[in-house]
């Protein structure tokens, strides 16, 4: 048995056409029809993954890998579309397509006052057609299309609110920072072509051996392993995507965007794909020892020190936003000690409670009327317990409470950089024990400020009209008291607890210590090895409240409750006490004044530079106007040979006629 | 005993003084024109010695055919003198620089 290309033809496309219908007839169907467009393509893509997803794993369907379409052929190499479907492709398709359908039926009552709410639906079921595009490529060029496609999906969204000044320069610094990771995979695709003459997955990865050996000269006198560049190439692509440390700076500002983007795009799918693709591209990496400790180490890093940034944030977003961050390193630690598959299994549990953590502010900041500063709130677990306890549910995965989907996956990774030999582990397992504490502080931190303690807002009963709505004089201060947002909000909300609660329990056993993947992702001989004694998962978890990690995890569950719950004024002290490390943090350390210094000035610097140096001085002062000034000058010069006079014309005749003799004479003798 | 050296050396003192005329004359237009017959004679010397020298009497008949020339291209020149002279009522070489550039 297996798929029929008609059903994943209909995945891809399907929301396509809803968005082609939600963006261009958005005037003549419109807000309901556009809605209902983008919402039955991404809806049926979605039942279709599952589908699939049930055919690969319980159908006994065979992996599809079949080429679609021609695109271009140039001599013998030609590109084509087309689908690989595996059992990893499967599920990413699923978690894609199931994320992107709650964060569309959260859309309708999220952006119902939006006067861009067509748009809206249009650019996201644009982004679930891109997403697929990537995941379901069988060639790196299709996977590079879609790529693209989701990062220009994610400047259009990040830019949404164009009016805003702050988002026009959060989608210009995404884009522009995903441009530095692009073009090191652009970089890295090109050396699979030059070392592999084709760029279809299953060729390249059945061939990895006509890479071992190979050297490239990049610098004369350094040969470097072309694994080695290659890989380091894909996974600057990855970087870039995944928001990994150094450029990691364009996902918090991200935040500027509407926030079902944020849980989507920004926290739930795209920013995987880089994860996606390592995983991927695991032959590949296999080869390359350096490549994988490069990818611990700054998977690490980030883990750990953007964990620390969301301690110190007001703002709801962004905190959530930070841990996303964090949580990216997890995953990337994870790919870094060849543990694929925790990589993979981490993804998915992360997409569900971080969109439903992401989904959950918005529903705070919809009950704030859009204000986002948790320092004006408090207290609102008694006017909205539904978004509270589904919070709850996505805080406590989040953390890995053992039990708790996100348990399963974020011990996994630490089991597994624990148990690396790999150059760089021991940094990346403390940096992975302590960003587990850095978790429980500031996820905890975000309940009790937000949910918890005393209401720091202002109901000004009839003090303001209907007109002035989410429109405020001072922060803090509400026209109504907040309320629970309505069913379309709390239902995906709901939707989504339930996978971060229980998604653990059925899915640890087959994806890390079963052969879910198979082929799909390759391990080399002595690399991670998954399966030391799995007993099931209930063991993991009794196992689990023995472990380092969940006692790490209590530490700071432990001081934010003591902290922001029992003893406010502790907070404000310690903030005192420890300005010079707040300060740092606060300011993200400095990583933003720095590109700004350094990219952002030197950009401007060498652009004044070639501008007055190059255009203006050579170019025109030179080549333009030297030109004609030059034949002037000459001209000026040789004018005063010129006098008039008939007897200079004379001597000008007779020196001539002597200097031809002379040479006549000269040629002639000779 | 005179020789051809003599002659041509006369020729080409001739010459010497008709372009030395030329230039170092910066008054008379009259004189430019003098200088210049006597730049044609210079040349007939050269050709009569010559013809002498060689025994060919072309080179004397050639020296009429010059001293033609050159009484008509005087009339000319003169002519051209008098109509610049009506025009700019001067024959001042120095103040006629109409060509310059």
């Amino acid at each position: 048995m297996s798929l029929s290309p008609t059903i994943l033809l209909t995945i891809a496309l399907a929301p396509l056409i809803g968005a082609l219908i939600a963006g261009l007839l958005r005037n003549q169907i419109g807000r309901l029809g556009a809605s209902s467009a983008a919402i039955a393509g991404v809806a049926l893509s979605c039942a279709l993954s599952f589908q699939v997803l049930y055919q690969l794993v319980w159908g006994g369907a065979e992996t599809f890998n079949q080429n679609i379409y021609t695109w271009f052929q140039v001599g013998d190499f030609s590109t084509h579309i087309g689908f690989l479907i595996d059992r990893l492709t499967a599920l990413m398709m699923a978690v894609v397509t199931f994320v992107s359908l709650m964060v569309h039926i959260y859309t309708l009552g999220y952006m119902a006052d939006d006067e861009g709410f067509s748009r809206f639906f249009s650019y996201i079921a644009l982004f679930t057609f891109s997403m697929l595009m990537l995941v379901m490529a069988n060639n790196f060029l299709q996977l590079f299309i879609g790529w693209e496609l989701v990062g220009l999906v994610s400047y259009l969204l990040i830019g949404f609110w164009f009016k805003k000044p702050s988002a026009i320069f959060a989608n210009l610094k995404a884009f522009m920072v995903n441009r530095v990771g692009d073009f090191g995979f652009i970089l890295g695709i090109a050396g699979v072509l030059f070392f592999f003459h084709t760029l279809d997955y299953a060729s390249v990865f059945a061939h990895t051996d006509a890479l071992s050996g190979k050297t490239l000269e990049l610098f004369s006198g350094h040969a470097w392993s072309a694994a080695t560049v290659i890989c380091l190439c894909l996974f600057v692509g990855a970087m870039g995507k995944s928001a990994q440390v150094p450029l990691h700076v364009w996902l918090p500002d991200s935040m500027e965007g509407p926030t079902p983007i944020s849980a989507l795009i920004h926290a739930a799918t795209m920013v995987t794909a880089g994860i996606f693709m390592v995983a991927r591209m695991s032959p590949l990496f296999e080869l390359s020892e350096t490549a994988l400790s490069t990818v611990l180490v700054i998977g690490a890093t980030t883990a750990f020190f953007t964990g620390l940034i969301g301690i110190v944030q007001n703002d709801i977003k962004r905190v959530v936003a930070y841990s996303t961050l964090s949580q990216l390193g997890y995953m990337t630690v994870a790919l870094g000690v060849s543990a694929y598959s925790v990589g993979i299994f981490h993804l998915m549990t992360h997409a569900f409670f971080k969109a439903l953590l992401f989904l959950g502010a918005g529903s705070v900041i919809m009950a704030m009327h859009h204000e986002q500063d948790m320092r004006y709130m408090g207290g609102l677990r008694r006017y909205m317990p539904i978004t509270y306890f589904t919070m709850w549910a996505g805080t406590l995965a989040l953390v890995g409470m053992p039990g708790f989907a996100g348990f399963f996956s974020k011990d996994a990774i630490i089991e597994a950089v624990h148990e690396s030999s790999r150059w760089g582990s021991g940094y990346a397992y403390a940096c992975v024990l302590l960003g587990v504490f850095v978790t429980a502080l500031y996820s905890f931190r975000l309940l009790y400020l937000t949910f918890h303690g005393k209401e720091r807002f202002v109901v000004e009963h009839g003090a303001h009209g209907h007109g002035d709505h989410g429109h405020h004089p001072e922060p803090g201060h509400l026209a109504h008291p907040p309320q629970e947002s309505p069913w379309v909000v709390t239902v995906p909300l709901i939707l989504l607890a339930i996978p971060s609660v229980l998604i653990g329990w059925y899915t640890v056993g087959p994806l890390l210590h079963g052969d879910f993947f198979g082929a799909a992702i390759r391990v080399a001989a002595g690399g991670h090895e998954a399966a030391q004694e799995f007993t099931g998962a209930l063991a993991m978890v009794v196992e689990g409240f023995a472990a380092p990690p969940f006692w790490f995890a209590f530490a700071g569950f432990a001081v934010a409750t003591y902290v922001y719950l029992f003893n406010p004024a502790l907070a404000d002290r310690a903030k005192q006490a420890l300005h010079p490390v707040w300060n740092l943090l606060d300011h993200k350390y400095w990583v933003d004044e720095l590109y700004q210094l350094v990219f952002m000035r030197g950009g401007v610097a060498l652009g004044r530079g070639l501008w007055k140096g190059g255009d203006v001085g050579v170019i025109d002062n030179i080549l333009i106007d030297g030109t004609s000034a030059g034949v002037g000058r000459i001209a000026a010069t040789v004018r005063w040979v010129q006098t008039g006079y008939l007897y200079t014309y004379a001597f000008a005749m007779i020196l001539g006629l002597v200097a031809l003799l002379g040479g006549l004479w000269w040629v002639v003798r000779t | 005993m005179i020789t051809l050296a003599h002659y041509i050396v006369l020729g080409a003192v001739l010459f010497c003084i008709a372009v030395a005329g030329i230039f170092i004359n910066r008054k008379n237009i009259i004189v430019l024109l003098m200088a210049i017959e006597l730049m044609l004679l210079s040349v007939n010397m050269n050709f009569v010695a010559f013809s002498r020298y060689l025994g060919d009497v072309s080179g004397q008949v050639f020296v009429f055919f010059i001293l033609t020339v050159a009484a008509a291209e005087s009339a000319i020149g003169l002519a051209i003198l008098v109509v610049l002279f009506r025009n700019r009522a001067t024959i001042n070489v120095g103040e006629i620089d109409s060509m310059k550039g």
